[in-house]
């Protein structure tokens, strides 16, 4: 009420474009996000990259409830929005207005996926995210379970509580766990390509290959006075 | 006589405001869950102790809880705040993150095992925070529809200008989110504590029909709103146990 009308900056024009990429671990996204990043500065476009789950003021203090294990689907969905929402309003939005490219390895469909896996009410986890804004684009790197878990795997990293699933009783066995966990994750992926209109990357390309991709659909979000510089050097 | 017929007559599924939380639709518990609301300084924590004395001598177990005092978050909330950092959507979040933890487990435990629960406020001062901070009440009634439905909400209704003096005996300075200052309404501390808490005290006179929140004139003595509470209570506990 007090500042709500005139201060929201819901007026201020956005300039820039936000570019995301979802899928799971191991489906190549982030690789080539950072590979589109490097495209784009070269061009000397203002880039801001972002990460799910990063932000430092929220993770000092999320660290603590996840080590516990006593996080519930709701709190960790929350803790999740709570981390998203303090990039959002101090990141993401204000670079956005200020024209900035606006990278983001994973957005709100992380969350869609997760928290619906979770068994988190959908339209209860919408609504939270409600504020954020619609994506220029999102590239869903699509690539077959086996494929993504043997990229993963293939280390025997060790997978932490909630990066398994293990919340979820799924399986005592924390790779077998995350087997399912992924599984079920894709599935939601699956249902949000079409319902969000996802642009679809096949994970199995090779690198060069997808950044091409990436490149010219992105070329194209850009306005022409940018993009006639830039074309032809969409080859990585 | 089967074992859930003795058990008693007082389980009842708890009752949620919007969207449950899947895995407890099917919750039944048996205890009373009673909320005290008001602004700062309007006697919450010393009403909630006299009558916490009042109902355990009584017979009853009493559980207190109340917000930013959950395990996991509680002291990071306050550490955030006190560096400025956070959006007014990020803290919201991270209250109804910190809220959730207690309720999940500490309240709910505390109503399934037959506890009186005395909650120093509940999601309508975060929902009240929230809607004076320009956040749409319906992004906030959706936030908090995993809350269980209280069974008696009281909302200690302290006139701002008294409220003013009542801050200054207790800590002798005007605490800087209490004023809302973040809100910049006025550069002067003192009139912006007034302003602020005019307008928290309008958004709980629209919620309370939503919400069915008794308005409890706080301009009294302590012993007289009391006396006033532990009335309203003994009341609905002899009317339920004749139900």
């Amino acid at each position: 009420m007090a500042y709500s009308k005139k201060n929201t900056g819901k007026n201020i024009p956005i300039k820039g474009k936000l570019i995301v990429v979802e899928g799971i671990d191991g489906s190549g996204k982030s690789t080539q996000l950072r590979l589109l990043e490097k495209w784009l500065i070269a061009q000397n476009m203002p880039v801001f990259f972002t990460e799910w789950n990063s932000s430092e003021t929220v993770k000092q203090i999320t660290k603590k409830g996840k080590k516990s294990g006593r996080l519930t689907p709701i709190t960790f969905s929350l803790l999740h929005a709570t981390d998203f929402a303090d990039r959002y309003e101090r990141n993401i939005l204000p670079l956005l207005h200020a024209g900035y490219i606006v990278l983001a390895d994973r957005y709100v469909y992380t969350a869609y996926a997760r928290d619906f896996v979770r068994g988190c009410n959908p339209n209860w986890v919408k609504k939270i995210y409600e504020f954020a804004m619609k994506p220029e684009i999102v590239f869903y790197f699509k690539v077959p379970i086996d494929i993504a878990v043997d990229r993963i795997l293939s280390g025997r990293p060790k997978l932490k509580y909630y990066e398994a699933g293990m919340d979820l009783n799924l399986s005592n066995d924390p790779y077998e766990s995350y087997r399912i966990f992924q599984s079920r994750i894709i599935a939601q992926y699956e249902s949000l390509s079409l319902s969000e209109n996802f642009t679809i990357v096949d994970g199995t390309m090779e690198i060069e290959e997808s950044q091409r991709f990436l490149r010219s659909a992105v070329l194209k979000l850009l306005p022409l006075s940018i993009t006639k510089n830039i074309r032809g050097s969409t080859r990585p | 006589m089967n074992i859930r017929s003795i058990k008693g007559k007082n389980i009842r599924k708890g009752i949620f405001y919007g969207h449950a939380i899947p895995y407890l639709e099917d919750i039944e518990i048996k205890g009373k869950f009673i909320i005290i609301e008001g602004p700062d300084a309007s006697g919450r924590s010393t009403q909630i102790e006299l009558l916490s004395s009042k109902l355990e001598a009584d017979g009853h177990a009493v559980l207190n809880a109340g917000l930013r005092r959950s395990e996991l978050i509680g002291q990071g909330i306050l550490e955030a705040k006190r560096n400025f950092v956070l959006g007014r959507r990020t803290i919201s979040l991270f209250y109804a993150a910190d809220f959730a933890d207690q309720l999940e487990n500490k309240i709910i435990p505390g109503l399934r095992s037959g506890h009186i629960v005395l909650s120093d406020r509940y999601i309508y001062t975060l929902m009240a925070r929230e809607a004076v901070r320009g956040i749409s009440s319906s992004w906030s009634y959706n936030l908090y529809g995993f809350a269980l439905r209280p069974d008696i909400v009281f909302y200690l209704d302290v006139d701002p200008n008294e409220l003013v003096h009542r801050v200054f005996k207790k800590n002798s300075y005007l605490d800087y989110y209490e004023s809302g200052t973040d809100l910049r309404l006025s550069d002067n501390m003192l009139e912006s504590f007034v302003m602020y808490q005019k307008l928290l005290r309008k958004e709980f006179k629209r919620m309370q029909k939503r919400y069915n929140i008794i308005s409890i004139n706080g301009n009294r003595s302590i012993s007289e709103i009391n006396q006033d509470l532990q009335k309203r209570i003994d009341d609905y506990l002899n009317l339920q146990s004749y139900i």
